[in-house]
């Protein structure tokens, strides 16, 4: 299932992004990133390089220091209301139960806030059906301290396409879960994806989690943070568990995993040169 | 010893302490022939119980109704200073060392302005109970709204929320536990508050009761008095803790609640 969708639903340009006054941290520098609507792609990268930064500046929550973002080409500046989000702390409200959690975007995001009261029936059918692609139909009542850390984070990926974002931003959602639960979880998004067709910017540190799941994986350097390789991962869909032993498979893996090694490497020695 | 017979025993552990304090006490007193305005036995504190039992409950009373009172005024002036510290870095920054500043002040020395101020008698108690109770309730809440993660907010940002809305669907529910737990803590002292004020400036309650009897060295009436503002404490104490444990029940992840939830 190749995509050769419209190119630049997702457009950086030459973007830096320093914390701070002159002086202050430099999270990313030089960063150029295209990705295609309905694409999904991974960015994986040392830990510390930005990769978080990166999210918060595509999804408006951060302004740039220097260089341009354009989402569906008009430029970025404020938070944008067609993205999903779900981060490695499922942040679920412990006080709603899994369904009125699942519904809170469709209370806030325009424009549906405004028939929220007037529409709950249909938003709550909406929400039961979500929950059950990920296999959490009878949990609606449940609350989320109840639930496993597999099944919150199935959770918190039905909170973040209630909405029906056309692009998801995920940062390192599987990162504090079981080896096992993890690669269910692959699965689960990988249908969410192919069922909904949005754009996915998924963050990982987990190379075979890119690879199973990407079309594109972007690999960033140690702080500052820029793209210093793109790969395209040409495995057929839906891919299994079966296709991570696909040799085709474990070279991308390998490849990247030499890229990343090189690249700290490199992010030591330079500190070390630095001094600081 | 068996795990249920150590339940029990830890059930029964203040009344033994209390049952057996009792009753040194009142050992103590009569093996040594402590002069009863020094010290009376527990027995001599009953007995003033009953005989004075309707001046005691006639102040305990408006001491109550002083002190909740108070505690209202507090809670309000508490939510309200808490949610604006809790919320705005700016209010932080402005009120907090101000609050800091009024709390350190040790509230008798203030009795004697507000009866400047406000005369004797009830205004000063209830605002003194109010000064004692808005402050452990104004930080807990600030605190509590100081929990609410940060992915989460940036997860609602992303959607368009405003500041208030993170506040009302996130920091506020977030910061109730705090704010139902501070409760507890505010009463007992809306309760030190008030006697404080009575006992220094009042014709009615139970501190100014305890005055009187001092004066006339009726010791017993004055742990009579001591008794009854104990049980008070205790019992609007208790009366939050219910509360607490009804309302947030998700705060504390207990094991029952999870049974009834599915
Ligand atoms: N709000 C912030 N203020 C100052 N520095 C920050 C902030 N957020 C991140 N940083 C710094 O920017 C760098 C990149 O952070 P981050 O984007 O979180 O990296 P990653 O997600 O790849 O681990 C780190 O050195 C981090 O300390
Ligand atoms: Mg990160």
């Amino acid at each position: 299932m190749d995509k050769p969708a419209a190119p630049d639903f997702v457009d950086i340009r030459d973007v830096m992004l320093r914390y701070g006054e002159s002086g202050g941290t430099v999270a990313l520098d030089g960063l150029d990133m295209r990705v295609g609507k309905g694409q999904f792609v991974a960015v994986v990268g040392p830990s510390g390089c930005g990769k978080s930064s990166l999210m918060k500046l595509v999804t408006g929550l951060q302004k740039p220091t220097r260089g341009s973002i354009f989402v569906e080409g008009s430029p970025v500046n404020g938070p944008l209301k067609i993205v999903g989000m779900a981060f490695q702390n499922p942040t679920l409200l412990p006080w709603r139960n899994l369904l009125r959690n699942v519904m809170l975007p469709l209370e806030i995001v325009r424009p549906h806030r405004a028939q929220f009261r007037a529409q709950r029936k249909k938003y709550e059918a909406r929400a039961r059906e979500l929950l059950e692609v990920v296999g959490l139909d009878g949990f609606e009542a449940r609350y989320p301290w109840m639930l496993s850390g597999g099944m919150q984070q199935r959770a918190n990926l039905c909170r973040s396409l209630i909405h029906e974002p056309e692009l998801l931003m995920l940062d390192e959602p599987f990162g504090a879960l079981d080896a096992f639960t993890r690669e269910e979880m692959w699965g689960i998004l990988q249908d969410l994806w192919m069922e909904r067709g949005f754009t996915c910017i998924f963050v990982t540190h987990d190379l075979r989690e890119a690879a199973y799941l990407a079309d594109v994986i972007f690999v960033m350097s140690a702080r500052p943070g820029k793209i210093i390789n793109v790969h395209r991962v040409d495995l057929p869909r839906p891919r299994t568990l079966q296709s991570t032993f696909d040799p085709a498979f474990i070279e991308i893996v390998q490849k990247i995993r030499n890229e990343i090694a090189q690249v700290r490497q490199e992010g030591k020695t330079r500190h070390k040169a630095g001094g600081s | 010893m068996s795990p249920s017979t150590f339940r029990k025993l830890e059930v029964a552990m203040p009344w033994l302490v209390i049952g057996s304090s009792l009753a040194i006490w009142e050992a103590a007193v009569r093996l040594f022939a402590v002069r009863e305005f020094i010290l009376p036995a527990p027995t001599v504190v009953v007995n003033a119980l009953i005989a004075f039992h309707e001046p005691i409950i006639s102040n305990s009373l408006f001491t109550l109704m002083n002190t909740l009172i108070g505690f209202g005024i507090g809670v309000g002036v508490g939510l309200f200073l808490g949610i604006m510290i809790g919320s705005s870095r700016l209010v932080y920054a402005g009120l907090y060392p101000i609050l800091v500043g009024i709390n350190s002040v040790p509230k008798a020395a203030v009795v004697p302005v507000l009866v400047l101020w406000m005369g004797i008698g009830q205004p000063p108690a209830i605002t003194t109970a109010f000064l004692l109770s808005f402050f452990p309730i104004a930080v807990n809440v600030a605190t509590g709204l100081a929990t609410t993660e940060p992915e989460l907010e940036d997860v609602l940002r992303s959607l368009g929320a405003s500041a208030l809305d993170i506040l009302l669907k996130v920091g506020i529910p977030r910061s109730m536990p705090y704010f139902f737990a501070s409760l507890k803590v505010a009463v007992t002292l809306a309760f030190v508050g008030a006697v404080i004020s009575e006992t220094i400036a009042s014709n009615d309650g139970i501190g100014y009761l305890m005055l009187q009897a001092a004066s006339q060295f009726r010791t017993a009436l004055m742990f009579a008095g001591l008794i009854v503002i104990a049980a008070m404490g205790i019992l609007t104490y208790l009366f939050f803790v219910l509360i607490e444990q009804k309302v947030t029940g998700w705060a504390t992840r207990k094991q029952d609640v999870m049974m009834t939830g599915g």
